[in-house]
């Protein structure tokens, strides 16, 4: 019997992500790590692409995992993952080793993910190995100095799309990427926030079992690269949610499927006020750039929810 | 019972990758390799291996690919040439630094660019610091021997460190040769099963593979690179003496051509070497005290032994198949190291550097003759008048 997803049960279970990593108070990394680990009750075995999470959790002499973990590369994380499953699939087969019924996971940042990683993360889902990928989605690459990423929000400053005097922050909308993978045609995709923390456990659940490679996309907020306070992580997340700017949902076997409607659609603006790299889109010459983006988001949610048949027509 | 087959290079490799039937191979295709990696699709097709074969979307996974699955307890075995190995770079580095027993075959073709898919060593050259033992064959023979030893080499516990297999690309790897096969069970037995220590599966002792080691630890992790790579040589020694014993072979970690009473010898690698013993018989018919030295190991570098061989000559030629642009007088890494050793070991000899047949540019045994002749000259007068000739180009 699986371990039902109430705190409650979920205390019990040993962290399989130990304190006293050195990930930034206030980054979302570890919350999504702990709570994507607390959902599996098999055995998992980890692979990580080089980003903060990587880096923090694992200064030798030291590690925070508690469970087989590896990093090769920044962007290999797919094929390495792909390589273990491979030679597990193999050497069971084979009688070599017991069937424990392991898990396969790697995670990457969306450097490692939308941008340097992509081909490797392409190829090993179209081979159809059974592993579950995440994304921890913190829009940017953090560990290196908060640089602009495929994943970085149009507007947004980073140190390689600053907010200068004549280019006001990056001037590209980021990529689709779960919608990029959902055609991919995989079994099980999905974006996911810490907020709805039972929503993203549930589907990281579904996502072990579905038998093939499966994706997830989490927004992880990070507040050195955002510019918000410690504390505001998960409020700042749940306004990405509520705006729909990162809706909840999720693409199983080619069903789209809303998992968390919002009460009421917030303004995009809501999100962006609260977190220092979107300040210079608020003086009067930027404001379009606002405009843009919610046009944007519309235009992205009123496609999903096309998708999700929620409407019908987008 | 041994039997006799027309192989080429590219299928002897694929017929020892048979016999051994890794648990995992990650290939991509890449002329002059792809055969080998079709053969073996073949292989995976008609159920004559049961390897996992994970037919990957570059190098770059490919190499990725075989270090997670080595370090999953699997035995891992790839392919590839040139642009290939390029890609793989990075990783190159990871799966020594590893220890990751993953064994290779390079068919050794000329880096890009201009684009070029013929025989030379600049790509093998490229990765000859990066902590993989380097083997050399001469032929679709000693391809498919040097793949069976890379095996035991690899995994054998005082090593752990990945081989690479190399041969000429095209001269060796599609010309059809007569090999030896060896009994499929023999060839099992002398690879026997990889029992290794760790395994990253072994999820009841979680391990971290590859923590982020600062300047408080990753020269350790370096040094003990330096110290496995240091010790490699007399367990190479060992699994070659046993092959040679069970297979009738006469491996080592060179071999010398008529050499012990020669004047003057060439030292090169590859096919190369074949092509230099004709010449050699035929300069012995007319008197003349000439000889060879064909490097085998080339990783770890067998300094010592290498002196020790030429000590006695009046004059040495090596015959590179790459240059290492920028280095002194642009000379081949062949020839740059060899001097050192013999500079080291206190050797004092005239030597000279012959770099041929870049691009796949055919190297005859006329041109071949030609360095003989100039090294009898220098062997007469005692002075090396260029240290670095470039054979057969457009000048
Ligand atoms: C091939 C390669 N290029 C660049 C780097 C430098 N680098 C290391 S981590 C990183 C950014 C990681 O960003 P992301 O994947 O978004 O993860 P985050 O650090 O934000 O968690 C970069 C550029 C590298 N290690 N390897």
């Amino acid at each position: 019997m699986a371990t039902k997803l109430i705190p409650k049960e979920l205390a019990k279970k040993p962290d399989r992500l130990s304190p006293g990593h050195r990930l930034c108070a206030g980054c979302a990394a570890p919350i999504v790590v702990r709570q994507i680990l607390a959902a599996i009750d098999d055995p998992v075995v980890v692979a990580n692409a080089t980003g903060c999470l990587e880096v923090a959790t694992t200064v030798y002499p030291y590690t925070a995992w508690r469970v087989p973990w590896v990093h090769s590369a920044f962007e290999n994380a797919a094929s390495t993952i792909a390589g273990i499953e491979s030679a597990y699939r193999s050497m069971v087969r084979r009688g070599k080793i017991p069937d424990r019924n392991v898990k396969f996971l790697a995670f990457g940042g969306d450097g490692g993910t939308y941008d340097i990683g992509f081909q490797a993360l392409s190829g090993a889902l179209e081979r159809g190995h059974q592993f579950v990928y995440i994304c921890y989605n913190n829009e940017a690459y953090m560990n290196t100095g908060i640089q602009r990423s495929g994943a970085t929000p149009l507007g947004a400053h980073t140190t390689t799309s600053p907010a200068g005097s004549v280019i006001p922050g990056k001037q590209q909308m980021r990529k689709d990427l779960t919608a990029i993978i959902a055609a991919h045609d995989i079994p099980y995709v999905a974006q996911a926030a810490p907020t709805q923390w039972k929503d993203l456990m549930e589907k990281v659940r579904k996502a072990v079992n579905c038998g093939g490679p499966a994706f997830i996309n989490v927004l992880s907020s990070c507040n050195r690269g955002w510019r918000h306070e410690t504390y505001e992580t998960l409020e700042i997340t749940q306004l990405a949610v509520d705006t729909c700017y990162w809706p909840l949902y999720e693409v199983e076997n080619g069903v789209w499927r809303l998992t968390y409607k919002p009460k009421e659609k917030l303004p995009v603006e809501e999100w962006l006020r609260r977190q220092g790299r979107f300040r210079h889109l608020f003086r009067p010459e930027n404001r379009h750039l606002i405009d843009e983006l919610q046009a944007e988001v519309d235009r992205r949610w009123e496609r999903l929810l096309f998708l999700c048949g929620e409407t019908f027509s987008a | 019972m041994s039997k006799y087959e027309a192989l080429t290079g590219d299928q002897a490799v694929a017929t020892a990758m048979r016999q051994i039937n890794p648990d995992v191979v990650a290939a991509y295709p890449i002329t002059p390799q792809t055969e080998t990696v079709e053969f073996f699709a073949e292989y995976v097709a008609n159920g004559e291996v049961t390897t996992e074969f994970i037919c990957v979307e570059s190098e770059h996974s490919a190499m990725s690919a075989c270090v997670g699955a080595s370090l999953a307890g699997a035995r891992v075995m790839t392919a590839t040439s040139s642009q290939g190995l390029a890609l793989m770079w990075e990783i190159v580095y990871i799966a020594a630094s590893y220890r990751c027993p993953i064994v290779m075959s390079l068919v050794n073709r000329a880096l890009s660019g201009p684009i070029n898919i013929h025989c030379d060593h600049s790509d093998v050259m490229g990765m000859r610091d990066s902590g993989w033992i380097i083997l050399f064959s001469e032929n679709c023979q000693e391809a498919y021997d040097n793949i069976i030893q890379a095996v035991r080499i690899a995994e054998h516990p005082d090593v752990l460190l990945p081989v690479v297999v190399c041969q000429d690309g095209f001269i060796t790897s599609h010309a059809m040769e007569r090999v030896e096969v060896y009994d499929d069970a023999e060839v099992q037995a002398f690879v026997g099963t990889y029992r290794p220590k760790w395994s990253i599966l072994d999820v009841d002792n979680p391990k971290t593979y590859g923590a982020l080691h600062f300047y408080d630890y990753y020269y350790e992790s370096k040094r003990q690179q330096a110290e496995a790579m240091a010790h490699a040589q007399r367990p190479i020694l060992e699994v070659t003496n046993e092959f040679n014993r069970q297979f009738n072979r006469h491996y080592g970690l060179f071999e010398a051509y008529r050499l012990d009473d020669a004047d003057v010898a060439i030292v090169v690698a590859n096919s190369t070497a074949g092509t230099t013993k004709v010449v050699v018989d035929s300069l012995r018919a007319q008197g003349l005290k000439v000889g060879l030295l064909k490097p085998r190991v080339f990783r770890p570098f067998p300094a010592k032994e290498l002196a020790n061989a030429l000590c006695h000559l009046k004059a040495v030629g090596v015959m590179d198949r790459s240059i290492a642009f920028g280095s002194m007088n642009n000379a081949g890494p062949l020839f740059l190291e060899l001097t050192a050793a013999l500079a080291i070991h206190g050797v004092h000899i005239p030597i000279a550097d012959y770099i041929f047949g870049l691009g796949g540019r055919d190297i005859k045994p006329g041109e071949i003759e030609s360095v003989y002749r100039d090294l009898l000259r220098i062997a007469e007068t005692g002075k090396v008048e260029r240290l670095v000739t470039y054979l057969s180009v457009r000048e």
